[in-house]
Formats: structure tokens, C-alpha cells, sequence
């Protein structure tokens, strides 16, 4: 048999110059990983301050920059490469029955530009500091800001080259190379969500790109763009930024949804309800999303009838979102439904990504706006979208394609109490937020009035549960490498592509190119083939 | 014949040809995105040449039609010649690649030295905007968003020109190896497509920056 791509060649520089997509992701998950872990220290920083009324351990510009670096690395050199970059990367060629992506060495360049936008980044946050917050608004960025601009904007600049270059070789790769039977609506729907996710990298990016080249030309050579000093209009930038920044809230959340779909029928071990549906709904969230941008500007001088404009594609958006969570739901009902670790990351994301997509509708109302725009209840909500849906889907993922990208099982016990211990922490956590802002606590700021402390102690006391849970994942799956039951093919009975090749796979993805006659998630097509008898549903015990 | 005509053992492709349509989609998709970037910038114009119409079309009376206009026919034609060679690839003709590929990446060249001209005369001007801004008056603010558009705007149109004469010379080394024939000279059109866009870019940019509100 052939060698699996961990070891066919151990030597560094085989990894470093590698052009096999799964390596590439297993350069990146080591990349993003160490992001996670520094963004979640900032996060750390920010819960522990916030512990006292008057601030507990920063000063009010040391918060500034911590707030700043949790924002900055968490979306952009976390959230925005995650799922694509490690799982994508390293599924994309799998689910299609490939041997590679269309562009592998892009491929391989499209993580050098990470580790470079991530170095410059990090030399700008360390290096003078930013407290900008992660959206750079102009004047404060152009005109005010002491902290460093330029490297750190410059180094988000190079990151868009990144996500561009995954997004054209998803995209080539699923038009191009998909395995003979493999038609657009036989699709895993993971494939749909990266595919819609990549249209938004190479669609919304180059636009955050002109951006932010405009805020470091206006910032180095002290020349007019978007600062009014100057003669120019700030909230330009505003609008610039957003039509890119919204859709990558989707960059944000697609791929989530795709994970959870795959893990969704796996674990009920029934076809997704309404596969066109869900298929499409990640497309039009993505084209839906580019209409969108002007609610973060609603009480920013925008008039009426933008506003009111802007709202309504805003509500639009729930009807696909709405469609994926009753669809998923519906392949629950009457599934055999087993509760492995990643099924309870999944079905902590279908919550946590409702309650957050549910209070979006709050934010997309005008009048409420008003009053809840700039308070925690933003923080808040998008956060029940970013950290309850996203990051509990990247975990999910990881564990649930684990034993194929490593060959070894992490230990299940330790998965479902990290999986359960996430979902308490998190909403111990981010709930309070949601009281706080409704009750009028503004956000960013380093200190707060005292009746606000029970309810931000809570808070903290849940980030602090939240910090254990993510550090649980990290030592067992550490562990399992070395000591973890060896993986079969096909541990969880999953109909993809994936599952039909070792595991961990070699380097070449399959020894024949494999042929496509069903339909993804076929299960009596998959019994049929490993010769396991349809007794009716009682599979797995 | 060197790479071209048969796949490496690691390809994702089943022939060579899948693998060359891959390669245009590829550039079709880079290039969608490319025009998305200056599609932002054409925003930021589209906006003050409205809000600051006086100060913008002071600014536009003030750039060098003459080198402008010169310069467009110069990018025109080295697109024109750059096809001959994409031609001449396709016919596995490997010298007329080298002949006309020069011929497009000396007149691109060309270009970058009109526009380095262009721009010393500008700085001389004192047209950089700043503290020592020459244009002054009422629209001056105006005319310093102009030019602040228009030194970002070149400038990136020239780091294009730049890349785009770097590639054509690298297709042009590939071809004095005679790397192309009949069968295999995608390079040659993947390079065409993008000069093409980096010429487009151009034909926006010079109505943009030289003509509209000149009078």
C-alpha cells in the first residue's frame, strides 16, 4: 500500500516547499492555531480587566491595544483563514475526488503570504501597538492614532492576497476536477459553502485591499483621501470597508455551516432534508451579503432611504440562514441520531448560530438600532455568530475529519466534555453581554459604571471556563497523535469521497480515481458497498 | 519541448489541456478580483469628482494631456503587438513569441518612462499634495483629492505595468528555449490575458484622469 502523506518524506524541507494540499493544511492549522491561542490571550485580558468597574490590571491604553489585537487577530488571521484554509484546504481535493487542488503551488505561496501579513501584523501590535479596533475607522486610524498603522494595515493588505489565491483554486478546482459521476448537485454541501466562501474571497477582498492601500497612502505621505482635515470624507471608508467586511462575516460563517451539514447527516445517518435547498441558501447568503453593508452605518449619517433599504436585504438574509437551520433540523427528525463529539459541536452550533442570527434581526431594525448599535449587545451577537457558530464548527470539523487527517481516534470521553464544557462556557460567557447592552453598556471601553459588575463578573467567570475548554482539545488531540487508537477508513460510516481512501491518506489522495454514482449521502449505496446488511436503521450500535 | 506538453507525476490533471483551461480560469477569476480593486478606487473618484467637482476638474486641467494621450497610443499598441505574439505562440512559432513579446515589453517600458517623466515634471510643479500644494484658492482641496487619486492610481497602474513586463520577458525566455509549439503555449495567452486587463485598466484611467472636467 502506499505511504501516507505524513511520513512519505519526513525531512523539514519537504514540508516547507511541499505542494501536497494536505500538508498545506497542516502547515496552516499549526499557523492559525498559534493565532487562536494569542487572540484568545487578548480575550483573556480584556475578560480580567473587565472583572472591576474602574479596571482591574490595564490602563485605559493598554486596554485599547488589547481589545485592538484581539479584534485584529481573531477575524483576520483566525476567522477569516480558518475553516477554508485547514479543513478546505485538505478536504477540497478529497470530497472531489482529486489528486491535489488546480493551483498546487499557489497553494503552498498562499501560506507564505499568510506567515508574512502574520509577522508584519504582529511587529505592528508588538511593536508600538494599535487601538484602532479592528475596523481602522478614519479619522481615529488616518489622523489620530498613535499606535502603528501602517505595518498592521499593510500586513492585512498582503493577507487578501492569501484568502484570493485560496479562493481562485477552490473555485478552479470544483468546476475543474471533479471525479467522473461527480455532478454539481451530487456535491458534498461542504463544497457549496467553501465554493460560495471563495466567491467572496475574490469578489469583496481586492475591495478591503484598495481600502486599506488608500488608508496606509493617506497615513505615509500625509496627503488627502478619507481625513476631512484634508478635504476628505470619512465615512467613505466607512462604506469601502463594509463592502468587503460584511460579506466576510459570511467568509466567517459559510464554511461553519458546511461542516455541520456533513456532520449533521453523518451522525443521523440520513440524507441532508432538501439538499437543493441548502446548496443554494449558502450561495444567496453570499450574494445577498454584498447588499447589506450599510447597516453597520445606520446612525452614522446615512440617510433614511439607504437605511431603510439596507434593512430590509438585511432581514433577507435570515430567509436562507432560516432555511439551513429547519433543514438541518429536519434531518434530525426520525434520524439515528448518535452523540459523538462533533454532533454535539454541531448541534451547539445549530443553537448558538440561531440565537445570534435571531438578535442580527434586532440590529437590522432601525429603531432598535439606535438604541442597541455600539453597546455589548453587538459584541454580543456577533459573537454568538463568530465564537457559538464558527469555532464550535472548526472544532466539530476537527474532530470529526481527526481521524483522517492523523490516522489516530482522539479519545471520545475527552471530546464530548470538552465539546459540552464549550457550549456552557460560551454562553456563561456572551449571554450576560446581551443584558449589559440591552441595559445601555457601551462597548470598547476600559471601565463601567458599578451596577454593571455582577453581570460582567459572570461574564468573566465564563471566559475563564471558556480558556479550559479550548486548552482540553489542544492536550488530547496532542495526546492521540502518539497514543490514540489507529484510525479506520471510515470511522463514522460517512458516505464522502474522503472516506474512501486510508487513513491518514496517501500522498496521491486515492489509488484509482474514484468513480461517482449517487447521490452524497446515499447510505444504502455505501451499505450496499461495504456489504453491511439494511437491517432498517439499526446500524451502529 | 520542454514542460509543457505532458503532465508532472504530482497533476491533479487527466491531460494536458484540462490542465491549461484550469490555468486561463484561473486568470479570469484573478483578473475578476483585479478589477474589483480598481473598482474601488474608480469609487473614490466617481465620489469627488462629484462632491468636489470644482477642486477635481482644477486638478484635471493641470495633468499633461499631451504625455497622456501619447502614453495611451504607446499601451495600445504593445497590447496590439503583445496578441501578434500570442499568435505566433499558438503557430509554435518560438522567435515570433520572442520578437513580439519584446516588442510589447519595450513599449511598455516606454510608457513607464512618459509616465516617469510626467510625474518629475508633477513633483517640480510641486503637485503632490501637501503643505507646499501649488494649486491654491478656494477649490485647493479639492484639487489635492485629485491629485492624491491620481499619484495612488498611476502608481498602482504602474506596479502593474511592471509585473505585466516582468511576465512578458519571463514568456519570452521560455521561448528562446523554445518552449512553445502548437500544442502547448498557454503561458503565452495566460500572460496576454493579464496585459489586456493591465491596457483596460488604462483606457479607464485616462479618460478618468485627464479628460473628464478638463473643460
Amino acid at each position: 500500500m502506499a505511504q501516507s502523506y505524513l511520513w512519505q518524506d519526513g525531512t523539514l524541507r519537504s514540508w516547507l516547499l511541499t505542494r501536497d494540499h494536505k500538508r498545506i493544511a497542516l502547515l496552516y492549522l499549526g499557523s492559525i492555531t498559534f493565532f487562536f491561542a494569542l487572540g484568545g490571550v487578548g480575550a483573556a485580558l480584556i475578560r480580567l480587566q473587565l472583572l472591576e468597574p474602574t479596571g482591574a490590571i490595564l490602563s485605559d491604553a493598554a486596554y485599547n491595544r488589547v481589545f485592538t489585537l484581539h479584534g485584529v487577530v481573531m477575524v483576520w488571521l483566525f476567522l477569516v483563514p480558518s475553516i477554508p484554509v485547514t479543513l478546505g484546504n485538505f478536504l477540497v481535493p478529497l470530497m472531489l475526488g482529486a489528486r491535489d487542488l488546480a493551483f498546487p503551488r499557489l497553494n503552498l505561496i498562499s501560506w507564505y503570504l499568510f506567515v508574512a501579513s502574520g509577522l508584519l501584523v504582529l511587529y505592528g501590535l508588538f511593536w508600538g501597538g494599535l487601538e484602532t479596533g479592528w475596523t481602522f475607522y478614519t479619522p481615529l486610524s488616518s489622523d489620530y492614532s498613535e499606535g502603528r498603522v501602517l505595518p498592521v494595515v499593510l500586513g492585512i493588505f498582503l493577507n487578501g492576497f492569501s484568502s484570493i489565491a485560496t479562493g481562485v483554486n477552490f473555485i478552479v478546482s470544483i468546476h475543474q476536477l471533479r471525479a467522473p459521476g461527480m455532478t454539481w448537485y451530487r456535491l458534498p454541501l461542504m463544497l457549496w459553502a467553501l465554493y460560495a466562501t471563495s466567491v467572496i474571497f475574490v469578489l469583496a477582498t481586492p475591495v478591503l485591499g484598495i481600502t486599506l492601500l488608500l488608508l496606509a497612502f493617506e497615513r505615509l505621505f500625509r496627503v488627502g483621501v478619507f481625513d476631512p482635515g484634508l478635504g476628505g470624507d470619512p465615512l467613505l471608508f466607512q462604506q469601502m470597508f463594509w463592502f468587503y467586511s460584511h460579506p466576510a462575516v459570511y467568509i466567517m460563517i459559510l464554511p461553519g455551516m458546511g461542516v455541520v451539514s456533513e456532520i449533521v447527516s453523518t451522525f443521523c445517518r440520513k440524507p441532508v432534508f432538501g439538499y437543493r435547498f441548502v446548496a443554494w441558501s449558502s450561495v444567496s447568503i453570499a450574494a445577498i451579503g454584498f447588499i447589506v453593508w450599510g447597516h453597520h452605518m445606520f446612525v452614522a449619517g446615512e440617510s433614511l432611504y439607504s437605511a431603510i433599504v439596507f434593512s430590509m436585504f438585511s432581514f433577507f438574509v435570515s430567509v436562507p440562514s432560516a432555511i439551513k437551520v429547519f433543514n438541518w433540523l429536519g434531518t434530525m427528525h426520525g434520524g439515528a441520531i448518535r452523540l459523538d463529539a462533533p454532533m454535539l459541536y454541531a448541534m451547539g452550533f445549530i443553537g448558538l448560530f440561531t440565537v445570534g442570527g435571531l438578535t442580527g434581526l434586532f440590529l437590522a431594525s432601525l429603531a432598535a438600532d439606535v438604541h442597541l448599535t455600539q453597546t455589548y449587545f453587538v459584541v454580543a451577537h456577533f459573537h454568538y455568530i463568530m465564537v457559538g457558530g464558527m469555532v464550535s464548527a472548526y472544532f466539530g470539523g476537527l474532530h470529526y475529519w481527526w481521524p483522517k487527517i492523523t490516522g489516530r481516534m482522539y479519545p471520545e470521553i475527552w471530546g464530548r466534555l470538552a465539546a459540552a464544557l464549550i457550549f456552557f462556557g460560551f454562553n456563561l460567557t456572551f449571554f450576560p453581554q446581551f443584558i449589559l447592552g440591552f441595559e445601555g453598556m457601551p462597548r470598547r471601553y476600559a471601565t463601567y459604571p458599578a451596577q454593571f459588575q455582577i453581570l460582567n463578573v459572570l461574564s468573566s467567570a465564563g471566559a475563564g471556563i471558556l480558556a479550559v475548554a479550548y486548552v482540553m482539545p489542544l492536550v488530547y488531540f496532542g495526546w492521540s497523535l502518539f497514543r490514540g487508537a489507529r484510525a479506520p477508513d471510515n470511522p463514522w460510516g460517512a458516505t464522502g469521497l474522503e472516506w474512501r481512501t486510508p487513513s491518514p491518506p496517501p500522498t496521491e489522495n486515492f489509488a484509482e480515481t474514484p468513480v461517482v454514482t449517487t447521490d452524497a449521502y446515499d447510505y444504502g449505496e455505501l451499505d450496499a458497498r461495504t456489504g453491511v446488511a439494511d437491517s432498517g436503521g439499526a446500524h451502529h450500535v | 519541448m520542454s514542460d509543457g506538453s505532458v503532465l508532472d507525476h504530482h497533476s491533479p490533471y487527466e491531460t494536458p489541456l484540462h490542465r491549461d483551461e484550469s490555468a486561463i480560469a484561473g486568470m479570469w477569476l484573478f483578473l475578476a478580483s483585479e478589477a474589483l480593486l480598481f473598482g474601488g478606487l474608480f469609487l473614490v473618484c466617481l465620489v469627488y469628482s462629484q462632491t468636489r467637482a470644482a477642486g477635481w476638474a482644477a486638478g484635471v486641467r493641470h495633468t499633461d494631456l499631451t504625455i497622456g494621450a501619447v502614453n495611451t497610443l504607446v499601451l495600445i499598441t504593445s497590447s496590439a503587438v503583445y496578441t501578434m505574439a500570442v499568435a505566433a505562440g499558438q503557430r509554435g512559432d518560438n522567435r515570433g513569441v520572442v520578437r513580439f513579446g519584446l516588442g510589447a515589453a519595450v513599449l511598455g517600458m516606454a510608457f513607464l518612462a512618459l509616465k516617469g517623466v510626467e510625474w518629475g515634471q508633477e513633483f517640480r510643479e510641486s503637485l503632490f499634495p501637501g503643505p507646499h500644494f501649488a494649486l491654491h484658492g478656494p477649490d485647493s482641496g479639492g484639487a489635492a483629492l485629485f491629485y492624491s487619486f491620481y499619484f495612488l492610481a498611476t502608481f498602482l497602474h504602474g506596479m502593474h505595468m511592471v509585473v505585466g513586463i516582468g511576465l512578458i520577458l519571463w514568456v519570452c525566455r521560455k521561448a528562446r528555449h523554445g518552449a512553445f509549439g502548437p500544442a502547448w503555449s498557454t503561458p503565452v495567452d495566460v500572460v496576454g490575458l493579464y496585459w489586456s486587463f493591465v491596457d483596460l485598466v488604462w483606457m479607464l484611467l485616462f479618460p478618468l484622469l485627464y479628460l473628464i472636467g478638463r473643460r
